[in-house]
This record gives structure tokens, sequence and C-alpha cells, in this order.
């Protein structure tokens, strides 16, 4: 087993594990070293190439709480219980743990502790001593510590040979305690049937440490064999239990390298410190130079922002109609539908947030069209529109649609001018005209141009115009028939 | 070449090397000087005057069931109510969310579908994960979407975000091979590429202005950038994070982004004060977060992390409001409905969460 620890094996698509697994040899498994023993392994792993292994930073926090609860005095109470005929050495109940947990963590309350202490438990770190399913509950039931030889972060990936010794083992040993449990005889079952060649070997292997344990120590013995099904409830969780060992996949092809797939060019930029190091230093450069405003103004501006949208976050303030999630009635969402009837005050409230808010609004953006054209200055809208447009059409579209919008809207004759500075209609000359083609944010620089002045000029006269008072007061008396009300005339 | 050109080449390296560190060290020196100098107060002193959230009605409302592995991304429809997911599985399902129907399902070729995303249309979606491609599919009937898929653009390692930046014809995709990419969908062509990151790419977010012209990524180099679609550049970048930056998004306002990482914490960096004005984190928590989102407000940040669990934080107080227990393994991805009345969350449990 030791001899697998070490490898940190790139995570393969399940396909291929399974396959892995399949023709994995026979490798010798064995109980735990002893203490001695284990120590020094336990070293070696740790001063191994896994620090980056992607679960490692979590393990590394895990242990240093399980460090903490093992210490003599200020630890979680660790005794042996004698019970009837026998002793059970070495053990905790849950409701100490729960108790320890609350008392030396920041944790809000019981339920949370209880979580604290079930994700010790199923990363293996801590087990109930007679059961498969690695959970803590707040009560008397006996806990036990993982040595940290089987802690996940020796980056054990114990092979199915492993496993079958393992199970093959505990057949022998004629012991009610280690009787197998119905999931773990039918894996033991297949795991025969896949190593059908060499379960001569397997057996042997199994006689062989199963003699071991024999000449073992009684007490020594029970905690050495429950520390070692924990091991195997961590790499071969019962049916419905979550392997905690699984790895995300975009962490393991980053650390693994490309054992599969094409690797990747970014990773050989990675590779090369010079380059990083370049590109950091032309970062923090920029930084430098970047104009920035004082942290109390931009605290107060998102102060600012939650004050004006606070009562349209439906998680802090209840919405005026019931919200379809809550309520399971879809009213909220067939009212929106249907918003030529009734637009509600919220909603036209919102229009005067800012610009965006009113152009992100159907209505909104269609009373503000209306809007302009009453003040002869419907055209900054459209150019503005016809260049958000343009940027959303595919590639194959953008040539033609510049070039109507060239003509439309700047060209020195167009029929639609819009009043944008000289320099910016340069600069749309140009890149309209580059010989390279035009592109589609060509006219980035002239549109916001027109957006500015939007905002500044039209945009605050609307909200003063009895247009939009008059649109504020309407649908506050709920008046059904709006298309008349503000129907233009030309 | 001879062995001792050989070791004074190795010495001049190293030299450049340290001299490089010098430079970046004392520029980080540099750099904190300067933005401490602007360091007036915090915001949490600013958002004292604010009510505390005592109490945020939020409880599961619906479980979607039907992966048959893990939930790696979900993305809401632009009708509220509908969602997409993809899993490990290699399987795509379309989901009336409020109904909990699973109204399409279509196969991919590949396991590990890393992420998805709809169109802003709600007619199409996009996808991909291990098979290092983004493939459009529409949304008609299930035999109809198989054969009417398209791969619009291809990295050289897994794709692990995508978002269409306010366009059916465009899609924006992060990738392992560390960059970003804008594909014009109908040709395929790459219109741009991001070239910046020195580790994989994350996760990416369309800012919410009204051009649209400028998006944030997180990486595993620790570092969120925020790019300029026009020029392919990196116009400010954010660094603090301890470990891989896993999820990264925009403030509603659009002046701010929150990043999640694998050093347990949740970050809020301001970029008009162009720095970190927030750190959530506790003690307690230890697992790395996956996923943020925010409300409307952008007052609570909805985190999703390793321990299961779903932590939402007050942003402006730097509080833990509360916790949501209920997946059974790490929650993948959380997102805020485009209307902001629900959350839905995916998990390795291989199931989806609609909570309100």
């Amino acid at each position: 087993m030791s001899s697998n620890a070490s490898k940190t094996t790139p995570a393969a698509s399940p396909k291929q594990q399974q396959q892995q697994q399949q023709e994995q040899q026979a490798a010798p498994a064995s109980q735990p070293p002893t203490q001695q023993q284990q120590q020094h392994h336990h070293q070696q792993q740790r001063s191994g190439k896994n620090e980056d292994a992607p679960n490692i930073l979590v393990y590394k926090k895990m242990e240093a709480i399980i460090e903490k609860m093992q210490a003599e005095s200020t630890g979680v109470a660790v005794r042996t219980v004698k019970a009837f005929m026998s002793k059970v050495p070495s053990v905790f109940t849950g409701a100490d743990l729960v108790a320890w947990i609350l008392k030396n963590f920041d944790v809000e309350d019981v339920t949370e502790a209880l979580h604290f202490a079930h994700l010790l438990s199923s990363h293996g770190y801590i087990f109930p001593i007679d059961d498969h399913a690695l959970t803590v509950k707040n009560d008397g039931t006996f806990y036990r510590f993982q040595t940290p030889y089987f802690w996940p972060s020796n980056c054990w990936e114990p092979e199915n040979t492993d496993y079958a010794v393992y199970l093959c083992k505990r057949t022998m040993q004629n012991k009610t305690r280690l009787e197998l449990a119905d999931y773990e005889a039918e894996n033991l079952a297949k795991l025969q049937k896949m190593f059908s060649r060499k379960w001569e070997f397997i057996f042997m292997q199994a006689e062989s440490q199963s003699k071991v344990a024999k000449k073992r120590d009684k007490l020594e013995r029970k905690v050495l064999d429950s520390q070692e099904r924990a091991f195997w409830d961590v790499h071969r969780p019962m049916p419905g239990c979550v392997n905690t060992t699984e790895i995300d996949i975009k962490k393991a092809y980053r650390r693994g390298g490309s054992s599969h797939g094409t690797g990747s060019s970014g990773a050989s930029v990675a590779k090369n410190p010079v380059e990083q190091l370049t590109r950091i230093i032309a970062l923090r450069k920029q930084k430098l130079e970047r104009r920035t405003i004082k942290v109390s103004k931009a605290a107060e501006a998102l102060v600012a922002y939650y004050d004006q949208y606070n009562e349209f976050d439906y998680f802090i303030t209840s919405p005026e109609l019931p919200n379809p999630w809550q309520t399971d009635s879809t009213e909220m969402w067939d009212t929106e539908k249907n918003s030529s009837k009734e637009v509600p005050v919220r909603r036209v409230k919102r229009w005067a947030f800012s610009l965006r808010e009113l152009l992100n609004d159907a209505i909104g953006r269609d009373q503000f069209t209306k809007f302009l054209e009453k003040e002869y200055s419907g055209e900054n809208l459209k150019f503005w529109e016809s260049v958000q447009e343009m940027k959303a059409l595919p590639q194959s579209e953008i040539k033609e649609a510049i070039q109507k919008i060239w003509q439309e809207f700047l060209a020195p004759d167009a029929p639609c001018p819009v009043n944008v500075d000289s320099k910016s209609v340069e600069l749309a000359r140009e890149a309209v005209n580059s010989p390279s083609g035009p592109n589609r944010w060509c006219f980035d620089v002239a549109a916001s141009h027109v957006y500015h002045l939007m905002k500044s000029d039209s945009y605050s006269r609307y909200l003063r115009s009895d247009m939009y008072k008059d649109y504020v007061n309407c649908s506050r008396k709920k008046i059904k028939s709006i298309p008349n009300l503000f129907g233009v005339k030309r | 070449m001879s062995e001792s050109a050989i070791t004074a080449s190795n010495v001049n390296a190293n030299e450049k090397m340290q001299s490089l560190l010098r430079e970046a060290e004392n520029l980080k020196t540099k750099l904190e000087e300067e933005r401490q100098k602007l360091n007036d107060v915090n915001l949490s002193n600013i958002a004292e005057r604010l009510e505390q959230i005592a109490y945020v009605n939020i409880k599961p409302r619906k479980v979607l069931k039907g992966h048959q592995a893990k939930v790696l991304c979900t993305d809401w429809s632009p009708d509220k109510r509908h969602i997409i997911s993809s899993s490990q599985d290699g399987r795509l399902i379309i989901w009336d969310a409020f109904t909990t129907n699973k109204e399409h399902a279509v196969t991919m070729p590949t396991t590990w579908i890393m992420a998805c995303a709809y169109a802003p249309s709600g007619n199409f979606v996009a996808c991909g994960g291990l098979d290092n491609k983004v493939t459009v599919y529409p949304i008609t009937s299930d035999e109809e979407m198989a054969a009417r898929k398209r791969t619009v653009g291809t990295h050289t390692s897994y794709m692990s975000c995508c978002i269409y930046p306010n366009s059916d014809q465009q899609i924006l995709t992060g990738s392992g091979d560390s960059t970003c990419a804008l594909w014009d969908v109908e040709s395929g062509q790459l219109l741009q590429s991001f070239h910046g990151h020195s580790g994989d790419v994350m996760a990416i977010d369309l800012a919410p202005n009204e051009t649209g012209n400028t998006f944030v990524s997180g990486s595993c180099d620790r570092m969120a950038f925020i790019w300029d679609m026009r020029s392919g550049h990196v116009v400010q970048s954010f660094e603090g994070h301890q470990s891989d930056v896993n999820s990264v998004k925009f403030h509603p306002c659009g002046d701010a982004i929150a990043t999640g990482s694998d050093d347990s914490s949740c970050r809020l960096y301001d970029m008009r004060a162009d720095r970190e004005v927030a750190v959530f984190a506790k003690e307690s928590i230890i697992f790395g977060v996956n996923s943020v989102d925010f409300s409307v407000s952008g007052r609570l940040l909805f985190a999703g992390y390793n321990d299961y669990t779903v932590n939402l934080w007050d942003t402006l107080k730097s509080e833990r409001v509360c916790l949501l227990y209920g997946h059974e393994n790490k929650v993948s991805c959380v997102q805020v409905s485009p209307d902001g009345t629900a959350l839905s969350t995916g998990s390795w449990d291989y199931t989806i969460r609609v909570w309100a």
C-alpha cells in the first residue's frame, strides 16, 4: 500500500479510472504498521510532493483542528469504557465532541457544530466505532480518532486488490464485529470475479495479515481493526454515503499535467517564472498609475445602492405580489407579461434610478423614445440602439450594418445626423475605413458620447417631465388604457 | 556549450529572476502604501447606520432530481422559471423548475460538462467541458437538439465556463488553457482572445453596464481580471486570495466584484477604489468556495461551499446572515434567478435545489 501512496495519479475520466482499477496488479496490503513505523511513514508523506494536491488545503486545516481536539488537557476527553465482559478502548462520545466544537469554534449553534463534526467524520478523521456510515450524532455514541497513517492527506489511492485482501481477511477472522456488511459481501463477490485468476494470491495475502493480527494485544487489535475499517469506509464508502476523496476534475487535470487531453498551452506560460513575474510587474505598474477614490467614497456608493434597491430585493423586502416560489402562484409573472394593462409603481420608480434602468425596461424604453420624439432628439437613442444591435449581430452581417449606421447617422450627408464631437466622428471614420476591416466596436466611442449626452440632458428632463410624472401617477391609479394617454401626435 | 558557459547563463538567469522578484516586491509595497492612503475607513463602518439583517425568509422550495452524477453547472432561463443544468453524467437537462418537470434531456459525447448557459433569447443553450469545446444546441425536441448541435469554439484544455454576452450570436468562454475567448456563433470565428492569466480560468461574468464591453475572470493564479472585450486587454486586476479563485460575480451596480476561492473566503473588490474592501470568512469555515452570486440590492452574497452548505453574507456589514443546509455533497454552483425571486443551487449530490 505504501508504495502507491506517494504517487499522485492525475484523475482520469471515470471510464479510464475504472479501467485502471481493473487492470491494476495485485499489491501487497497490510495492516497499519506499528506506531514507530507509522510516524516515520507519516513524515515521509508530509515532506512529499503532495503540498499542492487538490484537497490538501482543507486536509491541513482539518488536521490542525484534530490536533487541537487531541490535546491532552484542552482536547476532547478520550477514555476506555468498561462494558459487560469487555473494554472499549480510546473512545469519546458524540455529545462530548459537539460540546467541544461549540466551545472552541465560532460556530453558531448545535446544528452547525454537528455539521462540522460530520465533515470531520466523512473525511475519515473521526469515526463511529461500529457503524459504516461516517457521521456524528449528538448523543452517547462512541467515536474514535483515526491514526495519522490513514489520514486522507497521505493521498491514498488504494487499489481494488488491497480492498479485496482486506475484505477477504475479515472473513477469516471469525469475529462478530468483523462480519461483513451486506454491501461489503457483495463487493467481495464482485472482486472475486474480477480477480479470479489471482485470487489465490489475494487469499494468501489475507491469510498472512490475519495471522499477524492475531498476535497483537486484544485492545490494540480492536483499535487497529476499527481504524482500518474506517479507512475503507472513506475510500469505499457504504452505498448512499459521500466519497469525500473524489476531487474536482478541473483541479486534478491542472495539477496532474496532461495524462489525457491535449495539454494546455497556458500551463507552459505558467511554468515560465520570468514571463509570469514580468506580467505581475506590468499589472502592478498599471495599478499604480490608476486614479482611485477613497474607500469611504466607494463604501458610501455601495450603501447608497442598497438604499435605493433594497425594496426590490426579494430576499430582504417582500414584493407587492406574492413570490411565485413561495406561494406557487404565478400571478407576479402573469402580471408582468400583461404589463400593457398596468405597470406597478415600484417598476416605474426604478426608471428614475438611472438611464440604464429606464432602457432595460421595455415599457420604459418605449416611453423614453416617445419623449425624445416629442423633443425632436430621437436620433440619439436610435443611433445608440443601432450600435448596440449591430454589436450583437453575427460576424457575417457586421460589415453591412456598420455601413448602414455610418450612412444614416454619421456620414456628412446623413439623413439622421447625431450630435457627436468631431473627434469621435473622426475615430469612427478611421475605424469604418480601416484596412483590416471595421469591427463591431468601431462606433463605441461615438455611442458612449451620445449616451452621456442623453444621460445628462434628455434623461434628466424626462424625469422632470409631465410625461413621466403622469405615468407614475397613472400606474398608481392603475389606469388601464395607457396607450391612449400617451399616444403621440405627429 | 561548455560547462562554464552553462553555469554563467544559469547565474545570469538567476540574477534576472532575483531582480524581477525584487521589483515585483517593491511595487507591491509601494502599491500598498498608495492604497493605504485612501483606505480611510472600513466598509462595515460606513454600513453601521444600516439595520442588521436579523432574518432572511429563505427556504428550500423545489428539488430537481434526474441527473445520475454530480451537477456541475446551472443557468436560469431569461423566462425566470426554467433552468438548464449540466452534469458529470454527460447530460444536459432543461427543467421547468417551477413544476420540477424535465422538459428536455440531451446526452453529450463527453462526460463532465462543466459549463452551460442560456442564450438571451432563451432559444439556445451553450455547453462544454472536458471536450475542450463549446457547443450550441437549439431548444427544440430532444432528437432535433442533438441533430442540430454545432461546435462553436475549441480551447486547448477543458472549458470551465461560458456566457452569452448580450447576444445569441456570441459566446464568451473561459478555459483550463488559461485564456478566455469570444466566439462568433454562426461562423465559429474567434473574435477576440484574452491572454493574461497564468493559471486555469475558472469563472467569468459579464459587467452589468449599458455597453457590455467588459467582463471579469477568476483564475487558479489567484487573481481576478477585468477585461476590455474590444482590445482584449486587462484593464484592472485584483489580488489577495491565497488560493484558486473559483468564482467571480459583478455587483449589480457594476462597480464592484465578489470572488469565491479555495482559500475558503469570499472577497469584495471595489473597482473605483481599486482594492479589496471586504473579506467574508470565519474560523469555522474551512472548505473552499465554488460559486457566489449577489441578491438584487447587492447586500446579500450567496456562496456555495465544498462543505455542502450555502452561506449568506451581508456584504456591507461583513457578517454572515445564515447558513442553508440541505445538500448532501459539495455545492458546485449558485445563481440568483433573473428577477431576483429565487436562488438555485447545484450539487455533487446529483440534485438542484431552488430556494426562496
